[in-house]
């Protein structure tokens, strides 16, 4: 195993690294922006309003990211001229918007999911009460609903934030210098394939435990009330 | 059906790949998964210590750092220490390492379901005499598999979408071919979109063939409803 290479490519893999966070903070904070929306249209009784819905999230939950990944970069450029006409085309040029607007578009299906979970995982009674209370339309959903919904939901929604944090890795293929792009470049370079793609993963490992970590702390902070007081002292 | 300029053709000789190294990928994937359980549920410190490393290595890093460590990283790593040359038939590599991959996923599917099964059940099949591979297969085997069947399910339409990845180690599955088709006929969007529909295709008829499955496997368990 060749030290040195490892030994030289860290700074660059160290750059990767920040790429790959910024994409995945950035997608899941937009994912979770419209997943909230989503989940409460995929329960509306209406079926104008849940179909579409339903149709988005399965068609992302249903195809390979790659596809999707490749259906935004190189498929809009079918469409140059219409979007370059509507002034959009700066952005579908650029991998790095359509890296975050795809996974954005996956994470908000999957996490749209989960919170439906969560939210359909509310028990009944406590809805009652809160109307009971007097509470009713988004005062009911803000204090009661998704915040419960919320908790609920958290240790499915720590398993899809491990996911998107691999997932990123396949931008990597679009040009895109994070992790797995950064080892990449080197190693066709160096012939140093084994030593990179080992760092890399090394790397991988580290930011998904360091993650798993967090919101692990983050989950038993939300499930305090659960827990008996004597088990804590 | 949609022509795609003479390349419809390639994408279905792309899919029925794609379907292949799934099935392939698959099986390899429940084999491992069956060890994996069997080390980790034994009482051996040394597999257990074996296949805890697997899985928590396996599931921290992306499958494709795992498939390009395979397909480029381990020939080279064979070169550097015994000076031989390999080369990986893609096909075998793709299938090895998806199945590797979800091997990891299927050892904690057969590690619940074997611990969902009664106690009960594994004493009174020893007292009738049954002993390692007689009670394997005549009473954990038969139930364990209708409690993995959710999970297994799960494991098998991750799975599927996964195979697009062998796409970067050149195998002509479907998405390579989608690739190939997109370059060639200018239409990118068109044929990226087919190859997505193909793949749609694959996880419906799959939720149908589980959904099927379970009910099957649950035949014989009466529910209070």
């Amino acid at each position: 195993m060749n030290m040195e290479i490892i030994q030289d490519s860290l700074p660059k893999l160290l750059d990767g690294a920040a790429v790959t966070i910024e994409l995945t903070f950035f997608s899941l904070a937009l994912g979770l922006c419209l997943a909230v929306p989503l989940a409460i249209m995929r329960l509306h009784k209406n079926p104008l309003v849940w179909t579409p819905v339903y149709g988005f999230i399965f068609y992302f939950r249903g195809t390979p990211l790659l596809v999707q990944i490749f259906l935004v970069y190189y498929g809009s450029g079918q469409f140059q001229e219409f979007l370059n006409h509507i002034g959009l085309w700066v952005f579908f040029r650029e991998a790095y918007f359509c890296a975050v607007f795809t996974l954005t578009l996956n994470t908000a299906a999957y996490t749209a999911e989960i919170i439906r979970g969560g939210i359909q995982a509310v028990p009944y009674g406590e809805i009652e009460a809160a109307r009971a209370c007097g509470m009713s339309g988004s005062l009911l959903y803000r204090r009661i609903i998704l915040s419960k919904a919320f908790r609920l939901a958290w240790p499915s929604y720590t398993n899809e934030v491990v996911f998107l944090l691999q997932a990123t890795s396949l931008v990597s293929i679009i040009t895109l210098m994070d992790i797995t792009g950064a080892a990449r470049v080197i190693a066709s370079r160096s012939f140093a394939f084994y030593e990179l793609y080992i760092t890399a993963a090394v790397f991988y490992l580290v930011l998904v435990y360091g993650i798993l970590f967090v919101f692990r702390k983050i989950e038993y902070r939300l499930s305090g009330h659960l827990r008996s007081p004597s088990l804590i002292a | 059906m949609i022509d795609l300029d003479g390349y419809g053709p390639l994408l279905l000789k792309g899919f029925q790949l794609t379907v292949l190294v799934g099935v392939f990928s698959m099986a390899v994937a429940i084999l491992l998964g069956l060890f994996g359980a069997w080390g980790k549920l034994s009482g051996s410190r040394a597999a257990q210590g074996v296949v805890t490393a697997y899985t928590t290595i396996i599931r921290g890093v992306p499958e494709l750092v795992i498939i390009l460590l395979v397909y480029y990283g381990i020939p080279t790593l064979v070169q550097d220490i015994f000076d031989v040359n390999v080369d990986f038939n893609p096909f075998v590599a793709g299938i090895a390492t998806i199945g590797f991959i979800y091997g990891a996923f299927s050892t904690e599917v057969f590690r619940g379901s074997y611990l969902a099964i009664p106690k009960g059940q594994i004493e009174a099949a020893k007292a009738l005499g049954m002993n390692g591979m007689l009670l394997f297969r005549r009473i954990l085997l038969p139930q364990m598999l209708r409690f993995a069947l959710p999970g297994l399910g799960n494991v098998w339409m991750v799975l599927i979408k996964a195979t697009a990845l062998v796409s970067v180690i050149q195998l002509p599955e479907l998405m390579r071919n989608a690739d190939i088709a997109a370059r060639s006929t200018r239409l990118p969007f068109t044929c990226y979109f087919a190859a997505s529909l193909l793949y749609l295709g694959i996880t419906i008829v799959s939720i149908i063939i589980q959904q099927r499955a379970e009910i099957w496997a649950n035949r014989g368990v009466r529910r209070a409803s």
